[in-house]
């Protein structure tokens, strides 16, 4: 069990360009998460630093009991995983198992737990098929599969997929969906960057909205996605289902698809109008 | 309309691979339409764009059966310099677009015109221009190596839209962008059908391709289920049987109409929510 604590983290590129300013967040262990806001936001940077990769320029990072500026990535890497947001940045195996295997033989998992451990990560993104095929032989999605599974193959507590939505068709998120799913009910905590609202607000109760290098909002999804001024300030879209409910004048709050539905359906088949 | 692209019975195997990737596939794209080709991860949709745009067979070599019209003319009598010019495609994935063999975003936009021997005073006019209508002016300065997946996106559009070709052949230009980025993209390719381009479009999302195009190709393992005006297609049974998302209001519509309540007709657009119900409920 891993909590996430940063207090008042900055980071500034070598070239002086200042990526987030001020983050100040707690992410209790098993929870999911969602961080969304428009592209340059800064959301790749705040979780580049709570893995490690980068290290804050001011303010602290605390994964656990450990300061990430005394940690090396590769020991944050045992708490932390870190799915890239391009697949091919990450994958440098030319078979698909050997790419899974890499992360917990690296780990130094015994043979077993190894064994064990990868034909599950592999089941669970859907790619146990095409374990012997080259990576790069597959379409970009799967390939995005190959590489989560090739993290949470290594059984870190705290797992972080970047854009996992990209490029993904129904069967892609539905599966997205049953993988965070059986990672909670195992306890894991997932921060998942996402732009797509339909599936934030389908599978995550958290929110962190992300503009203009600091956090602007932090709450659950119904506070979030009819808060006009965080909306306004990150430039966001509100999801399908608040955009139907409120070009049909339902009252605030209106997320899910089978609200909508149930809400529509006494209004209509009660005789009453819908706007 | 006339066609500008033509497909009768086409199949195609890569070199590797005993699979036939696309099998049978006839269709007609007309000239100044906008297209959108749907169809899950594995049906054949980037397979099928490689064929529209001419990569197969001119690069990639394969088993290809059937014929392939280009304004009437077979493919395989254009040189692959030819159709660079008529064909402008953008890459799915932004991070391969990029030539690598320049320094900022203005010479990577640039660079394709300068390779057709574009006059300078030209070149930097068809440059701004389109680094203005795709918003990336402030960027002009920075290496494209060192912008994010978004902003990468852009510059990879912009890079095609600036050769100015009759066709663009788009392979989800937004899967990296912010929903209003999304919305801009979609607005830039609308602008570029009103200037009498041609435009083909993979796409998942499916709220912004029902808003936008005028026809549908609908691909399943290789196979072109249905192509037809959007709205004939998502109302299709056929299309039901392809597993492929909705748009969301039309989502909702289905499962209402499931439940009993009746429709004037089916919505595939945010603002028919509000007209698509019988104003008695349905309710008999």
């Amino acid at each position: 069990m891993t909590k996430l604590h940063l207090q008042d983290v900055s980071f500034t590129y070598p070239d002086g360009t200042n990526a987030v300013e001020n983050l100040s967040l707690e992410i209790p262990s098993g929870q999911r998460v969602a961080i969304i806001g428009q592209n340059g936001a800064g959301k790749t940077t705040a979780v580049k630093l709570m893995n490690g990769l980068l290290k804050p320029t001011s303010g602290q990072v605390l994964v656990g009991e450990w300061d990430t500026k005394t940690k090396t990535t590769a020991q944050i890497s045992s708490k932390v995983g870190y799915v890239f947001q391009n697949p091919d940045d990450q994958i440098f195996h030319n078979e698909v198992m050997s790419e899974v295997r890499f992360g917990p033989k690296n780990m130094g998992f015994d043979e077993e737990k190894t064994e064990e451990i990868t034909n599950w990560a592999m089941e669970l993104c859907g790619i146990s098929e095409y374990a012997e095929e080259n990576p790069y032989n597959m379409p970009y999605s799967t390939r995005k599969f190959v590489t989560i599974a090739s993290v949470i193959a290594m059984d870190s507590d705290i797992i972080i997929l970047d854009e996992p939505t990209a490029g993904q068709d129904k069967i892609g998120l539905e599966l997205l969906g049953t993988l965070l799913a059986e990672l909670e009910k195992l306890g894991k905590t997932v921060i998942t960057i996402t732009h797509d609202m339909e599936f934030v607000t389908e599978h995550f109760e958290r929110i962190i909205v992300m503009a203009n290098r600091r956090i602007i909002a932090n709450d659950k999804a119904a506070n979030i996605f009819y808060q006009h001024d965080v909306l306004e300030e990150s430039m966001l879209k509100p999801p399908a289902v608040a955009r139907m409910a409120s070009l049909l004048g339902l009252p605030n709050g209106v997320l899910h698809k089978a609200e909508l539905v149930d809400y529509l359906k006494q209004q209509l088949l009660l005789g009453g109008k819908a706007q | 309309m006339t066609a500008i692209i033509q497909l009768d019975n086409v199949s195609y195997r890569y070199p590797i691979g005993d699979e036939w990737i696309l099998k049978h596939v006839s269709l007609e794209i007309k000239k100044g339409s906008f297209v959108s080709i749907v169809g899950n991860n594995g049906s054949g949709k980037t397979t099928l764009c490689n064929i529209l745009r001419g990569f197969i067979p001119h690069f990639h070599k394969g088993d290809l059966e059937g014929t392939i019209k280009l304004g009437g003319t077979d493919m395989s009598e254009y040189q692959l310099g030819q159709l660079g010019e008529k064909i402008g495609f953008v890459f799915q994935n932004p991070f391969i677009q990029i030539s690598g063999v320049k320094d900022t975003v203005f010479d990577e936009v640039a660079y394709g015109l300068e390779n057709l021997g574009v006059a300078e005073e030209d070149i930097y006019k068809r440059v701004e221009e389109v680094l203005s209508l795709v918003k990336i002016q402030h960027l002009r300065e920075k290496n494209p190596f060192e912008l994010s997946g978004g902003q990468r996106q852009r510059v990879a559009l912009a890079s095609i839209i600036v050769m100015d070709p009759d066709i663009l052949v788009i392979d989800e230009p937004s899967s990296q962008l912010d929903p209003i980025g999304t919305e801009h993209v979609f607005e830039i390719i609308r602008l570029m059908k009103e200037r009498g381009k041609t435009i083909i479009l993979v796409e998942h999302k499916m709220d912004l391709v029902a808003e936008y195009s005028d026809e549908l190709i609908v691909l399943d393992k290789g196979e072109v289920l249905m192509q037809g005006p959007t709205r004939e297609v998502l109302e299709s049974e056929i299309f039901n049987t392809a597993n492929i998302q909705y748009p969301h209001v039309t989502e909702v519509a289905l499962e209402l109409q499931k439940q009993g309540v009746k429709l004037n007709f089916l919505p595939i657009r945010d603002s028919e929510i509000t007209t698509c119900f019988k104003n008695d409920g349905g309710n008999e």
